[in-house]
């Protein structure tokens, strides 16, 4: 073969969620830590392509990353009857733990970008012991509404253009453009009302206000990183947020937005890669210590 | 949005009185620059719409057929009608263009959510043709040093 074949597998697991079972899609490459990766709302795994085909990431994490139902190549359950898709955080919060558990996951890393930030502040608060670190990237408790979601569902509404055309606002001028269009072609991909249904975890039912203080960052760290450009999670959101965690990290990337890992992976590098790094070294303390 | 609303949010606006005729000339040059983009004339070629554009107190009349503006005229214009109007601040308008906007000040929905932008009447149009208008607003930027600087 002459042809450039990038490492990362992608191969369907059976998850029950909810009783029913679920076809998940995933992709995964590397061995070690396993590094759980969430997509943004109305996108799926391919914001992750960068990271899974990372070679030197790969050396030391198991990183997987995978399609949430009605998203990608992750088809909504047989059982579905065509009624309005509506993720809770109930389900998001079974979903990940559901999937984690289908591959005997031990202990993995969890990141997550936008509402996946946003779940993994609730992982963090009710499932802390199950996860060696826990990565919210554009993550907050809460944030401020800036339009009417009832936009990207209608039918005198083109759908796929509606949602790049709200969400490109989010991504920094400063993105490559070839990055940037990446990013929206996933949006303008969804199926119709997928990217209004996970909003309605965003915006109505995961509102973590009140409770992020019982996170313990002892029991699990938690790392949160914001884009400057991100007017929606803005960085005085995240940083509201991580005042009242004690022990969280947090970090403003520069020239990034919304979808930090798609838009200007090489950009986001620079601020994964430590985060990580400190993860790994971490473990390996712990796992020194258990053998003293 | 209601007038008290409305007078609230335009009090919080940044006042930039020096950078108000320069945005006013930018402005008049955006119906030459769409005619030389003929991907975004592509892009709104289903459009046609009477919608109120610029400046928070001098906006332009712009009348859009097939994608291209065939008309713009300083309002106010004796009982003409728009259907959606999209009005911010001269400063707001100053750093959209600038070639690496700051953060907030890059969309116009960032500039709406910080009150330095207004949306108004039937947003139909609008949202239908978002990254339309996006780019279209944002000609300038490549073409506006005067008033980037």
């Amino acid at each position: 073969m002459t042809g450039h074949i990038e490492p990362m597998v992608g191969r369907y697991v059976h998850v029950e969620i909810d009783g029913e079972i679920h076809r998940i899609y995933f992709e995964e490459n590397g061995a070690g830590i396993p590094l759980v990766c969430l997509h943004t709302a109305g996108s799926d795994g391919r914001q992750w392509r960068h990271l899974l085909a990372d070679d030197e990431f790969a050396k030391k994490f198991r990183i997987l990353a995978f399609d949430m139902p009605w998203h990608g190549k992750s088809n909504p359950p047989a059982d579905w009857n065509g009624e309005e898709y509506r993720l809770t955080t109930a389900r998001y919060t079974q979903t990940v733990r559901a999937f984690c558990k289908a591959l005997d996951l031990e202990k993995p890393v969890v990141m997550g970008c936008s509402i996946g930030g946003r779940i993994v502040l609730n992982l963090a608060i009710d499932h802390a012991a199950e996860f060696r670190a826990l990565i919210g990237l554009e993550a907050a408790d809460f944030q401020a509404p800036w339009y009417d979601t009832s936009w990207l569902h209608r039918p005198d509404v083109h759908g796929g253009e509606i949602c790049a055309a709200l969400v490109s606002g989010l991504i920094a001028p400063q993105s490559p453009e070839a990055s940037r269009r990446e990013t929206l072609w996933a949006y303008m991909q969804s199926g119709p009302g997928v990217f209004k249904g996970d909003l309605y975890f965003y915006r109505v039912d995961g509102d973590l206000r009140g409770r992020v203080e019982a996170i313990d960052t002892c029991a699990c760290p938690l790392y949160l990183l914001t884009g400057e450009y991100d007017f929606s999670c803005t960085p005085e959101d995240t940083k509201r947020t991580a005042a009242a965690i004690a022990g969280a990290s947090v970090t403003i990337m520069e020239q990034l937005g919304h979808f930090p890992m798609s838009e200007n992976p090489e950009q986001f590098r620079r601020y994964i890669a430590p985060v990580l790094g400190q993860i790994l070294k971490q473990s390996i303390l712990s796992k020194q210590g258990e053998h003293v | 949005m209601s007038a008290s609303q409305e007078n609230a949010c335009l009090k919080r606006m940044t006042p930039s009185p020096n950078a108000t005729d320069a945005v006013i000339m930018a402005f008049a040059g955006i119906p030459a620059l769409l005619d030389r983009a003929p991907a975004l004339i592509l892009r709104g070629r289903a459009l046609d719409c009477e919608c109120l554009l610029g400046p928070l107190d001098h906006p332009f009349h712009v009348s859009i057929r097939g994608g291209r503006i065939v008309d713009l005229a300083p309002a106010p214009v004796l009982m003409r009608s728009w259907r959606f109007s999209y009005r911010a601040s001269p400063i707001a308008w100053a750093e959209y263009w600038k070639p690496a906007p700051r953060p907030g000040w890059h969309d116009l929905l960032a500039l709406t959510k910080r009150d330095e932008a207004v949306l108004e009447g039937d947003l139909h149009p609008f949202m239908t043709h978002l990254q339309y208008f996006k780019d279209m607003l944002a000609l300038p930027r490549l073409h506006h040093a005067a008033v980037a600087s």
